[in-house]
């Protein structure tokens, strides 16, 4: 894993909120291709990492690179423009609006000319189709009607159009917040397996989680985070889980 | 079990067919004084009156409906819209400005009141209810003191500018006589149900009102989508003030006083939700038309005014259960 590039990392990243320090120096790298998982104790500051990655929140110092240029998001969307999907816990859909409508929100397919740039009327067929070759590709859903809203859709289901929709735009990063946590056992497998099949396309992958088993079964390295910096990495083939808890809480020092 | 099933179907068609609430009563209603009050409420006559009784108060309800679906509600339309076609009358009357100019100065006073609503709900984050309850008395007084309670007649208008009594003026049409203030309110229907459901901008709407947050972390500005509506909503009450002076024949700072609550009870009997992100603007034609049909064939059952009244009281609450109990299917 080493002998691949560094696609995502950052040196030395602090932000302070007042006197609380939410990150501090803290380091991270992601490699293309990997699946990173990102344990650590409520608190630790993994949310407060992955908002300044992606330019959600300004930091007070430090430097990101990606592709190994420096570069600095004012916001979500110019991460996004960039190639990284953030997949939220509430995952970010519409209740009332179609699954085609909600894998579009935001960055609907205008018509072309002047109806598309000027009344930006909206190519509903288009979007249906590429929604539907997308949620079939990845084989989230079977014979539903793409024109159906996500409301009546299951948790796992809206997951999965949440994660179909974040590959859609030549995505080259995903960042998943908690993707299982509200999930049965079975909807859960189908979300990890999802999760594995768009790392197989090439995307790579940071999965936030709390659930040890999910993490250590598909992660390919996990960064622990610990009292607001990284802690350290670790090989989940070569590190079992109560060792990992242990160094997420304190009760052990990894060696160095 | 079977009528529960039966039931259970109903609630699941009403849910992902919306529009058919109002649809069926509008038809329920129709039928019903058809048979009650006989020829008489069938006339092409008696249809078209209707249609032209809430050609004002459709209108507004489109405002009323596009704000409604961002979560918000409106209740200074009908003063936004009062205020306007006093400010086109009396720069046309008293002095004697050419008509296109102060239809385009009422278009754009409009749609500065609906600017001002909507930055008071957007930056200043100030809840719609509040705020429009609050500029609904500064415009309805802006409007008392720049007409100085006084009303333009219908002569005078006549003599001065007579293109703005323009929707007032009938064309023949199904053997009867349509004003075109009536068909101004249908063809503004149709283009505003093309954009609520064919453009990006109307279906950021209903994500806004569907839930605010996913829509913002989805890369909608909602700010400025809510803007937009708001000043979007202005204008289109700017429309009905123009075609609200063919309608009355005159200009009059006290007329449509009611005309906001009207608004919001043709959105809400049109199946509309009061909470976002649901509803569909032809809903509201039909929540019109239902109040213009129950007054009508009331009035022609020789049913006094009030009950009228006490009737349209009834279809809203009737219509808001409705809603709720086909919301239930959602959770």
């Amino acid at each position: 894993m080493k002998s691949k590039k560094k696609i995502l990392s950052c040196v030395d990243i602090v932000k302070k909120y007042g006197k609380v320090v939410a990150l501090d120096k803290t380091e991270f790298e992601l490699y293309e291709g990997e699946i990173l998982g990102i344990i650590g104790d409520n608190g630790a500051g993994k949310s407060t990492l992955i908002k300044a990655l992606t330019g959600a929140i300004d930091i007070d110092s430090g430097k990101i690179f990606l592709d190994g240029e420096e570069v600095s998001f004012a916001s979500p969307l110019e991460s996004r423009l960039k190639g990284i999907e953030t997949v939220y816990q509430n995952l970010a859909l519409s209740p009332s609006l179609s699954i085609a409508e909600n894998m579009f929100l935001g960055r609907e397919i205008k018509k072309d000319g002047l109806l598309g740039e000027l009344f930006r009327l909206i190519d509903r067929r288009k979007m249906q189709k590429i929604a539907k070759e997308k949620l079939t590709e990845l084989e989230i859903l079977t014979v539903q009607n793409i024109n159906q809203a996500v409301e009546t859709l299951s948790g796992g289901q809206r997951q999965g159009v949440a994660i179909a929709r974040a590959t859609l735009f030549g995505t080259k990063i995903i960042i998943l917040d908690e993707p299982t946590a509200a999930l049965g056992v079975k909807e859960s497998r189908r979300v990890l397996e999802l999760i594995k099949e768009v790392n197989k396309k090439g995307i790579s992958i940071i999965l936030i989680s709390h659930n040890m088993p999910h993490v250590f079964e598909i992660c390919h390295r996990v960064h622990i985070h610990r009292l607001s910096k990284k802690l350290c990495d670790i090989d989940p083939k070569k590190v079992n889980m109560s060792e990992a808890v242990a160094y997420m809480t304190g009760a052990k020092q990894p060696r160095s | 079990m079977d009528s529960n099933n039966f039931l259970k179907k109903t609630q699941n068609f009403l849910h992902s067919n919306p529009n058919f609430v109002p649809i069926i009563v509008l038809f329920l209603a129709v039928s019903f004084f058809g048979i009650v009050v006989g020829e008489k409420f069938f006339s092409p006559f008696n249809l078209a009156l209707i249609v032209q009784q809430v050609s004002i108060i459709g209108v507004l309800g489109i405002a009323q409906t596009i704000i409604i679906i961002t979560a918000g509600i409106d209740l200074s339309v009908a003063a936004i819209m009062v205020l306007s076609s006093v400010i086109m009358g009396k720069l046309a009357v008293s002095l004697g400005l050419p008509v296109p100019l102060v239809i385009l100065i009422g278009f754009s006073m409009a749609s500065i009141c609906g600017a001002i609503n909507g930055f008071l709900v957007s930056r200043a984050k100030l809840p719609p209810f509040i705020v429009t309850l609050g500029t609904w008395s500064i415009f309805y007084s802006l409007n008392l003191w720049y007409s100085e309670s006084q009303s333009i007649r219908s002569q005078d208008l006549d003599s001065f500018a007579s293109g703005l009594k323009f929707f007032g003026e009938k064309i023949p049409l199904f053997n009867t006589q349509f004003t075109y203030g009536s068909l101004l309110m249908i063809l503004m229907f149709v283009f505003f149900w093309y954009v609520l459901n064919r453009t990006s901008w109307g279906r950021h709407i209903y994500a806004v009102g569907d839930d605010p947050e996913a829509a913002e972390l989805a890369g909608i500005n909602t700010r400025k989508v809510l803007m937009s509506v708001y000043v979007v909503a202005g204008l289109v009450c700017g429309i009905a003030a123009w075609s609200s002076i063919g309608r009355v024949g005159s200009v009059s700072p006290q007329s449509f006083y009611e005309g906001n609550l009207d608004s919001i009870t043709a959105v809400v009997i049109g199946g509309t939700s009061l909470f976002g992100g649901r509803g569909s603007i032809l809903g509201t034609l039909f929540g019109a038309l239902i109040v213009g049909v129950f007054r009508s064939g009331l009035a022609l059952a020789g049913v006094d005014v009030l009950w009228q009244v006490f009737a349209i009281g009834w279809l809203i609450i009737i219509a808001v259960s409705l809603d709720q109990w086909i919301r239930k299917i959602a959770n």
